[in-house]
């Protein structure tokens, strides 16, 4: 009896635990869904080179593309497939769900044929992947840079190629502002934000709409403040000590970023103490529902925000996110890259070979650089382009009007605040942060404001030292 | 047929064996010795020692997330195991519908943990925020209770069928014999039936027990560790240190964590083996 019941047993054991490994094997096959098929048809072609065109690629090698980008899956997938057809060179492209890029490229990196093509997000990331990045100065895409400032160089070799630059801000929904009686004009620095912010929220139930977006704080949008709101404190004091990295942060600015966060969630949608429920998601349609005037995004939005159904370029514009620091009449958007293309240095030659050729291809052929830097229509399928600037010499304008009014206020002489995030001393920094920032939204107490100041400075030196003490 | 085993027994025991070995030995031998080494990758790794080992003793998230593991473990152990001896109790009288509740509790587990957690996210974040309470991801206490509720909800119904089981193969006889003695329906309980459902206690508590340490789906869709690690359980937190923190010296610290997280759950699991056991009585 008793035995066959220990036997029963384990029988059970043993098939929940093999049940639970199935489970894991089909989230990894999942992940990368869009794969296998472009790769297969274009493996099928490659048998027979098509030595049309590009004659000189080199012949015998393929690609593998890890993509960061979630919201461009679908146009690489065609740019892949479009290559194969002009060159016979197979291009796999893969994109990692949104937050687990690092995951899938340390198990990818692992596996037999590893990606060719991967990204980093800049100094921070490098450190992590620095010894399978192949060195880029002398390729052929470096030298179509527009300038040097774009590469990701170390100890004077060049690991990482920036491909898109963005530029974040405040999207402002200038119908809805109008309605509660302003003007982008009104708004020209952190009193004026506040202003107009508190004025909304006031009149709210009589307007019908909030000043902000909620400011969720859910894995799927905590970035948006936990990292691109904490670069500002963190520029600034970069600026006041006219340094670009740091082993220790002073937290010069941490009582502007305060009097910011408080804006952002006291004047929202939803009670501060529901943040960690909100999504992106839920954040974005708030916007393309007219229920909030401001929405702190980036370029890279203008898909989601601009289009048949949403908004026009007329009905929104971005203004730069004031915290009520520096001369604020000259800021200018938050614009910078943290995506880097690299190339896997323990790939095989032919396959480094036809990395670097696509790579090329992307930023001189004249249908690459339309689908990356054109919106509506831009792709040949007739889908939307990716919308991107792009750093390139051959590169068109891009049709992304965030990326214009960036461009715009440069030209009229304000500042662009750059990119400092990408200095944060760990993965680790920016969650613990964004944790406190999100148990201050829900009690929002002094001492809860002090676990958000240690967990921006203190955790910034141990963890700083975590990462580059060995 | 003796004569056919002994000539054929490779065909039989040679491709479980391979499997075996390739799905277990091998990496198990090799997560052992990448516990040794710093790495990014598992295909090149540099042996460094020790070190490994005391920085992940030296984690305050790793002790923190022991604790509240073995905290957990207690709690859904006695829940998940009273709970499902009382259904069991209830299901195995005469009850019209019988197989039809059964079928009921024991459905939740064929649901997987990240669907269970994201719902029970959504369940449990609504009625904390009725009673204007911190939401889970704030609260490492929430995060705790809500953890034990979707382990109850999800393992009360297959405990259930092996108590069951328990209980229908202890004979009539002995049951009418303790009746005809004048013993109560307590004493019936706790004096015949319960020694001999010893077995399946054994068996339940194994694997309550195991399932507890291992438990790693649901704790991520449900919390993520959110507050700050405060609510991550062991399994999360060798997760997150191997893949969720960027730097070479992470993995190796991350896989030694996993063979020390191995060491406690094979002892506590040998443990309670054999104390369980030697409280089990022939029939």
């Amino acid at each position: 009896m008793k035995k066959r019941l220990l036997a029963l047993a384990l029988v059970a054991a043993l098939a929940l635990s093999a049940l639970s490994a199935c489970s894991s094997t089909t989230d990894e096959t999942q992940a990368g869904t869009a794969a296998p098929t472009s790769g297969e048809t274009a493996a099928g072609e490659a048998e027979t080179p098509a030595e049309t065109e590009g004659g000189s690629t080199a012949s015998g090698g393929s690609v593998y593309y890890l993509n960061f980008k979630p919201e461009q899956d679908a146009q690489w997938q065609e740019l892949a497939q479009i290559y194969t057809e002009e060159t016979g060179v197979p291009v796999t492209v893969t994109t990692a769900a949104s937050g687990t890029y690092e995951t899938m490229l340390t198990s990818e990196m692992a596996s037999s044929d590893a990606p060719t093509m991967f990204q980093v997000n800049g100094p921070v990331g490098l450190n992590s992947w620095k010894d399978y990045c192949y060195d880029l100065s002398g390729s052929a895409i470096y030298g179509e840079l527009t300038s040097d400032d774009y590469a990701l160089t170390e100890d004077g070799a060049v690991y990482g190629i920036a491909y898109v630059i963005e530029s974040y801000g405040i999207i402002v929904n200038q119908t809805l502002l109008a309605e509660a009686g302003y003007s982008v004009d009104d708004i020209q620095s952190f009193a004026d934000l506040q202003t107009v912010a508190e004025d909304i929220t006031a009149r709210s139930d009589e307007l019908g709409f909030a000043a902000f977006t909620s400011a969720g704080m859910d894995s799927s949008s905590d970035w948006r403040f936990k990292t691109h709101l904490a670069n500002l404190p963190i520029y600034f004091e970069y600026q006041d000590r006219g340094i670009t990295s740091t082993d220790a942060i002073e937290g010069t600015y941490l009582d502007n970023f305060r009097n910011m966060w408080d804006l952002y969630i006291n004047n929202s949608t939803c009670s501060p103490a529901e943040l960690t429920a909100k999504t992106a998601n839920d954040s974005l349609n708030e916007f393309l529902n007219g229920d909030a005037v401001f929405y702190q995004n980036g370029s890279w939005e203008y898909a989601n925000v601009v289009g048949e159904g949403k908004y026009t370029d007329d009905d929104v514009t971005m203004i730069p996110i004031y915290i009520g620091v520096g001369d604020e009449a000259n800021q200018g958007l938050c614009t910078g890259s943290e995506n880097y293309w690299c190339v896997n240095k323990n790939a095989s030659e032919e396959d480094i070979q036809a990395t670097l050729d696509f790579m090329e291809w992307c930023v001189t052929d004249e249908t690459a650089l339309q689908a990356m830097t054109g919106g509506e229509g831009a792709m040949p399928s007739g889908q939307a382009g990716m919308a991107f600037a792009i750093p390139f010499k051959q590169a068109p304008e891009s049709s992304n009007l965030f990326v214009a009014l960036d461009a715009q206020m440069t030209a009229e002489g304000k500042t662009p605040v750059s990119w400092n995030f990408t200095t944060m001393p760990s993965e680790e920094w920016k969650n613990m942060l964004g944790s406190a920032m999100a148990v201050y939204a829900a009690d929002q107490t002094d001492d809860n404001w002090a676990g958000v100041v240690s967990a921006f400075v203190d955790n910034w030196a141990s963890e700083y030292a975590l990462a580059n003490g060995g | 047929m003796k004569k056919a085993m002994k000539k054929y027994w490779p065909i039989f025991l040679l491709p479980t064996f391979a499997a075996f070995v390739i799905g277990f030995i091998i990496p198990f031998v090799q997560g052992v010795y990448l516990a040794f080494c710093q790495f990014t990758t598992v295909k090149d790794a540099t042996f460094i020692g020790l070190s490994n080992f005391t920085r992940a003793l030296n984690d305050s998230t790793f002790h923190h997330a022991l604790w509240y593991n073995c905290a957990f473990v207690i709690v859904s152990t006695l829940a998940i195991n009273l709970g499902g001896l009382a259904v069991a109790m209830i299901l195995t009288r005469a009850i019209r519908g019988r197989n039809a509740y059964r079928t009921v509790f024991f459905m939740p587990n064929l649901i997987g943990g990240i669907v269970l957690g994201y719902i029970w996210q959504i369940l449990l974040n609504c009625v904390l925020s009725l009673l204007e309470k911190p939401l889970l991801a704030l609260d490492a206490t929430a995060g705790f209770w809500g953890l034990v509720i979707l382990m109850c909800w999800q393992q009360i119904g297959y405990m259930m069928v092996i108590y069951i089981a328990g209980l229908q193969s202890i004979p009539d006889t002995l049951v009418e014999a303790s009746e005809i003695d004048g013993a109560t329906p307590l004493q019936t309980f706790f004096k015949v039936k319960l020694p001999m459902l010893m077995p399946s206690i054994t068996i339940c508590l194994f694997l309550t027990i195991t399932n507890g340490f291992k438990l790693f789906d649901q704790n991520m869709a449900l919390t993520a560790g959110q507050p700050a690690h405060q609510s991550e359980l062991l399994a999360y937190n060798i997760y997150y240190t191997f893949y969720g923190r960027s730097g070479p010296q992470w993995r190796g610290i991350g896989q030694a964590k996993a063979v020390i997280f191995c060491i406690i759950v094979v002892a506590i699991s040998l443990i309670q083996l054999r104390i369980t056991r030697n409280k089990e009585v022939q029939q």
